[in-house]
């Protein structure tokens, strides 16, 4: 119990990932909620890729863990600037109205 | 060691509890704020775990850029939050189940994890103990090497995501009157000045 080794990070990515998870599910209409989640379930990637990394005595874990910070950085700006857009044409951000392409 | 567990203790509670108040709060600006509280927190666990370079990097990119972002679009959209948390109930049960089956799988599959013992000389790039080198010194060793090619893809993306949003969100308003400095300096006096021959007694 005092003795923290991997299965104690990877319990905690894995809460983390299953609550951004969760997060989709019961934010359903709120796209901004959506795109934290998402941002959530990245953390919880990288914090495995770091335990993993410090573990196995291996950087390269580190160094995919900067790659995906990039990622999910210019992941968030681009989905920020579409809904930016999106609410301008359509004045909601409600997941259930986003259905123009829908056949 | 005591001191080790009781931080991670402390991290991994507060990191865990954020994360569960950023997708149930009311309020979005709320959820933000959460969110960089779980940040925060996991860059403490970054630290712990070894990785201090990261841990900073986490903080200014996503606390200090990312979430700030956040902040920035919540506030700017009008939007009725009440109305969006309406029918949130009607998702739970299903929600629930799918996120407690995965934990499920996650625990079945990290409980009997074992790493095989000569896993740790398969290391591609070896971490030095740190009176030899710095974390930051093995990173930055390593990526301007081994790993430029993927360096420079990822400023790439960065780049692209950047040009991307600003393409995206600019926009030409109409009845918008500004500045253009290429007329005002292609004006001549024949088309800025016109002569009037006034007659006596009567306006222009």
């Amino acid at each position: 119990m005092l003795e923290i080794g991997l299965g104690h990070y990877l319990t905690v990515a894995a809460i983390l990932f299953t609550l951004g998870l969760f997060g989709i599910f019961l934010n359903r209409k709120n796209v901004i909620i959506i795109l934290m989640s998402v941002e959530l379930m990245l953390l919880a990637v990288n914090i495995n890729m770091v335990a993993f990394s410090t573990h196995l005595n291996d950087l390269v874990g580190q160094i995919f863990t900067m790659f995906i910070l990039t990622v999910a950085a210019a992941e968030a700006a681009i989905g920020l600037a579409i809904l930016v857009v999106y609410y301008r044409n359509r004045g909601s951000i409600e997941v259930e109205d986003i259905n123009v392409m829908k056949g | 060691m005591i001191i080790q567990a009781l931080a991670f203790y402390m991290f991994a509670f507060v990191a865990v509890g954020a994360g569960v108040l950023v997708i149930a709060s009311r309020n979005p600006v709320h959820s933000v704020l959460f969110l960089i509280l779980a940040f925060f927190n996991s860059a403490g666990l970054f630290v712990l775990m070894g990785a201090e370079f990261l841990a900073m990097i986490l903080v200014i990119v996503y606390v200090g850029a990312v979430a700030v972002l956040f902040l920035f679009v919540v506030m700017m959209l009008d939007i009725n939050f009440v109305e969006l948390r309406r029918g949130v109930l009607q998702y739970l049960p299903i929600g629930a189940l799918v996120g407690l089956m995965l934990l499920a799988e996650l625990v079945v599959v990290l409980g009997s994890w074992v790493v095989v013992p000569e896993a740790a000389s398969l290391a591609a790039v070896p971490i030095l103990p740190l009176d030899q080198v710095t974390n930051t010194e093995a990173i930055g060793l390593v990526i301007y090497t081994d790993y430029i090619y993927l360096f420079q893809a990822s400023g790439l993306v960065l780049l692209v995501a950047m040009v991307g949003a600003i393409v995206l969100t600019l926009r030409n308003r109409p009845g918008v009157r500004r500045q253009n400095i290429s007329d005002q300096l292609a004006r001549k006096p024949g088309e800025a000045i016109e002569m009037v021959k006034v007659t006596t007694g009567n306006g222009i």
